[in-house]
This record gives C-alpha cells, sequence and structure tokens, in this order.
C-alpha cells in the first residue's frame, strides 16, 4: 500500500511525461500484485493486461502528439487541495460505519453471493464463477460496456481520422520495399525475434478466449493480448506494412461485427420466446444452451476490443506519421 | 526433490538481490544494464526451474516450461534493445580518460 | 523456501522503484521499469504455489509478454523526432 501511495506521490511531481508513463507502468503492475494477492485471479488478469500494456502504449502514442514536457502550472492550487481534502475525509467518515470488510455476516454477502456461488454450477455448468456471472447472470451489463468500448472507438474515428487520399496510399505501397530494408539493418535483432513471439501471442490469446470457462480469461483479456500482438508488429514492421496487413475498413468493420454478434444472440433469444439474452432458448437442453451462449457473447466481446483497440492506435500512430513526413518533406 | 528445488530457489534469490544491489550502485547506465540483464534472466531460470522440481501436474509443469522459454527470448532481447536504442540516443558511456589513451597507443602495430 | 524467496523478490522490487524514482536519464527509469515487471512474473508464479492456485501462471505469461511489448513500445517512440527537438531544446538551453 505504501508502494502505491509513494508511486502516485512521485508520478505527480514529475513534469516529464515520459517518465510519467513508465511509473504508472509500475503503479499499475502493483495494482495486478494486490489483486493476486487477495485471490482475485481474473480482475488480476485483465488490469496486468490492460493496465501495464494497452494503456502505456496508447498514451506513448497521445504523447508523440502532445510534446514532451508538461506545462509549468501558473497557479498554486491549494483551493483544490483543500476541497478534496474536506471531501475526501466527509467519505471515509461515511464508512466508518458500514460493517468491516470481508465479515460473513455483512448484508452483501447474505442475499445475492450465495446464490451464485451455490447456483451456478446447475444453472450453467461453467467451473469458472466470474465468467458465468459476467455472461450470464449480469449479460446486461456486458452488453452496456461491450458498446461503450465501440463507442469510444467511434469517438476516436470521429474525432481524428485522417482522410488516406488515393495518392497517399500509392506512395505508401511504392516507400513499402525501401523503408523495409532500411528497417531492416536497424531492427534486425528484434524483428527476427518479434516474428517468432507474435504468432505465439496470437494462439495465446485464442487459449485465453477459449479458456475463459475454466480458468481466468474471456474476451476483454483475450482482445487486449490480440491488439498488443497486432501493436508490436506494427511498431517494428512499420506503419504502411501494417495498413497492408489490416485494412482500415476491415478493422472497422470487425469492431461492428462483435457488437452485432453480441446484440444478435439476445435477439435470437427473443424470438424464440423467452427474454432477451436468455440462453436457455438457444438449445434443446438449458445447460447446453448457457454454454453456446456465453461462448458466442465471449466471441463477440473479443472481437470487439481487438478492433477498437487497433483502430485507436492506428489512428494516433497514422497522424504523428503523416505530421512527421511533412516536416521531413518541408525540411 | 525438496532438498533440490530449496537450493534451486536459494541460487536464484541470491542472483536476484545481487542484480538489485547492483542496479542502485552501479556508477553509469550501461554498467547497470550489465547488473540487470545478465543476472535477471539466469534468475529467473532458476527459480523456475526450483518451481518445477515440486511436482506439481501436467499442465502446470507445460506452462511453466513456456514461461521459461519465452524469458530466455525476452529478457536479452529487451537489453539489447534498450542497449541500442540509448546509443542512437546519443548516451556517453562514462569512459576513463587515461585507460581510453593508454589501450589506443598499446593498439597500434 | 518459497516464503523466503518471496521475500527476496519484494526486496529487490523496493530497489528496483528506487531506482525508477532516481533514475537521472530516461533510460535508466525504462530499465528500472522492465526489471519490475519480469521480477512481477516471477512474484506472481511464486505467490500462485504459496496459495496453492497454479492457475496464476496464466496471468505470468501475459504479464511477461506485455512487459516485453511495453518495453519495445517505449523505445521505439524514444527516438521519434519530436523528442529530439525538446532534446536539443534542453541542450540549447543548458
Amino acid at each position: 500500500m505504501a508502494f502505491l501511495v509513494a508511486t502516485a506521490i512521485a508520478i505527480v511531481r514529475m513534469k516529464d511525461l515520459f517518465s510519467v508513463i513508465m511509473l504508472l507502468g509500475i503503479y499499475s503492475l502493483l495494482s495486478a500484485c494486490f489483486f493476486v494477492a487477495m485471490d482475485a485471479v481474473d480482475v488480476a488478469f485483465t488490469e496486468a493486461a490492460v493496465g501495464a500494456g494497452i494503456s502505456t502504449l496508447l498514451m506513448l502514442v497521445a504523447i508523440t502528439m502532445t510534446g514532451r514536457e508538461e506545462n509549468p502550472s501558473r497557479h498554486k492550487p491549494v483551493l483544490a487541495l483543500v476541497v478534496v481534502i474536506i471531501t475526501g475525509s466527509l467519505l471515509i467518515y461515511g464508512t466508518l460505519d458500514m460493517p468491516y470488510f470481508g465479515l460473513a455476516g455483512d448484508p452483501v454477502h447474505l442475499h445475492v453471493a450465495p446464490r451464485y456461488i451455490n447456483d451456478s454450477m446447475q444453472e450453467i455448468g461453467v467451473p469458472n464463477i466470474v465468467t458465468s456471472v459476467l455472461a450470464s447472470y449480469r449479460a446486461f451489463d456486458t452488453f452496456g460496456e461491450v458498446v461503450v468500448i465501440f463507442t469510444a472507438g467511434m469517438g476516436v474515428l470521429a474525432l481524428l481520422s485522417v482522410v488516406r487520399l488515393p495518392k497517399d496510399i500509392a506512395k505508401d505501397i511504392s516507400n513499402i520495399d525501401s523503408l523495409n530494408k532500411c528497417m531492416h539493418e536497424e531492427h534486425l535483432i528484434l524483428r527476427i525475434v518479434a516474428k517468432m513471439l507474435i504468432p505465439f501471442i496470437l494462439l495465446f490469446a485464442l487459449y485465453v478466449q477459449f479458456h475463459g470457462d475454466y480458468g481466468p480469461g474471456g474476451g476483454f483479456q483475450a482482445g487486449v493480448i490480440f491488439a498488443a500482438a497486432i501493436i508490436l508488429y506494427t511498431m517494428l514492421f512499420g506503419m504502411s506494412t501494417a495498413r497492408r496487413v489490416i485494412n482500415q475498413s476491415f478493422i472497422q468493420l470487425l469492431a461492428a461485427v462483435g457488437v452485432l454478434l453480441y446484440g444478435s444472440v439476445g435477439v435470437v433469444s427473443l424470438l424464440e420466446g423467452k427474454n432477451f439474452l436468455d440462453y436457455s432458448a438457444l438449445s434443446a437442453d438449458p445447460v447446453a444452451g448457457q454454454h453456446l451462449g456465453i461462448l458466442l457473447i465471449e466471441l463477440g466481446v473479443g472481437i470487439t476490443v481487438t478492433a477498437v483497440m487497433v483502430i485507436i492506435f492506428f489512428n494516433f500512430a497514422g497522424r504523428s506519421n503523416d505530421q512527421q513526413n511533412k516536416e521531413s518533406n518541408e525540411s | 526433490m525438496d532438498i533440490s528445488s530449496t537450493v534451486f530457489l536459494l541460487i536464484g534469490s541470491f542472483l536476484c538481490i545481487s542484480g538489485g544491489v547492483g542496479v542502485l550502485r552501479f556508477p553509469d547506465f550501461y554498467t547497470r544494464m550489465h547488473a540487470v540483464g545478465v543476472t535477471e534472466t539466469l534468475a529467473t531460470a532458476m527459480i523456475l526451474i526450483g518451481l518445477m522440481l515440486l511436482n506439481p501436474a501436467g499442465l502446470v509443469l507445460l506452462k511453466l516450461i513456456i514461461i521459461l522459454l519465452m524469458t530466455l527470448f525476452i529478457s536479452p532481447t529487451a537489453s539489447h534493445a534498450l542497449a541500442s536504442a540509448a546509443i542512437q540516443n546519443n548516451l556517453v558511456p562514462e569512459l576513463d580518460e587515461n585507460e581510453d589513451n593508454e589501450k589506443v597507443t598499446s593498439s597500434n602495430p | 523456501m518459497l516464503i523466503a524467496a518471496t521475500i527476496a523478490i519484494l526486496v529487490v522490487m523496493i530497489m528496483a522503484m528506487i531506482r525508477a524514482f532516481i533514475g537521472p536519464t530516461l533510460y535508466d527509469r525504462i530499465l528500472a521499469v522492465n526489471m519490475f515487471g519480469t521480477k512481477t512474473v516471477l512474484l506472481i508464479s511464486l505467490l500462485g504455489f504459496l496459495m496453492g492456485r497454479p492457475e496464476f501462471l496464466d496471468i505470468a505469461i501475459v504479464y511477461a509478454l506485455i512487459n516485453f511489448i511495453s518495453v519495445i513500445g517505449v523505445l521505439h517512440y524514444s527516438d521519434s523526432s519530436i523528442f529530439k527537438r525538446s532534446d536539443t531544446q534542453k541542450n540549447n538551453e543548458q
């Protein structure tokens, strides 16, 4: 706990944004270790993958566009500090009345949680209770999360997308060979090691996606790992090559397909005469229906998360790439 | 089985701590990188082998072997990338002036 | 024995954090974060064995990969031309 506080203080005091990102990486790692110590495996997984991986990479790309130093602040924020302290102490005072964390007799633990823990195996038949709660008991919430991620991707597209004229695309394709040769010299070892690692990372992402029923994992984590592999490829082999491998419109299509898949599972249940997103309508045996439903939903989540992360990265990185090309053409 | 596992774990922790002390005390970035890069990989290998000797079940053993192989690939590559990026951005290593002149004069045939 | 190894790794993580706070140049901090990441992989594996839940090894694998990708990302972006401009500005000011 003391580590977290020390890291947070150091983050606020440093002006060099680059170092801030490093320290944020450490912060996220410490949180993941905490979660592991508290025996919460899925959360630790997601925190490690998202916080330390994708967040760091996306913030780095954002920094290339904003510049490296933080602007010096013009006034001392004393008033804000006072307000924060008062609000914080009021909140802590409010929680003094609540029952202690983790006691067996808490109202939190009395009604909802035992039902999930006791009945989950018969009703759904999936060993990992977190997955069954996320994907079946609380499927509406997860649907909302997926739609939020999709909206974030659309927001980035709407604000930042660079119009690529056909002559830009043609110039990119002709540049690729010369770019490849000079980059090959620079990053030789990295490229070869990455060529060996990337298929393995993709395979591992698929393993995490489909193993989510039995161990930690599931759609969100798998999507993030998949996107991280694609980002690694993009960084080492150049934006132009990556754009040829993964077309912009294909990725946008994939993002929509994921959300649609999720929604259509719900609509199919509606058409069969039961509630929206009630998976027992999907096949003759309700437990098999639950399995099928969970599988399809996690697939939809994974596809959308991957596509949106890749869209955001391509837009940020493509913009800074174009900025650099313009500058090097002018100078 | 327990004794050999204990030995490996001990060696691994010792290497780890020595790497950590090196990072704190060495004078220059490049020397610190030597301290960490070398000891980190070997310490990870020792500790993982120590864990493997505790006789776990099949899938767990496979995962430990995978982590070991990946670390053997990843750790040296990361050190190489750090060093080459630092050189390209003109981070100069601290050289001892007298030693440098002596080496230059002695290598001329 | 596992507990002793865990304590040793925690000590090394504290050392890495100190270096990350102090390190005069940027590359010291990147090195410290990389080291922190590898030690976390070991820490999670040891904790998994201590608590009798070997499923933690999945997290360890993910973490090793993510650590690698982050370090490569940071290095790639640290030699973009925008940073060179601000570095030369700083050198001119000094």
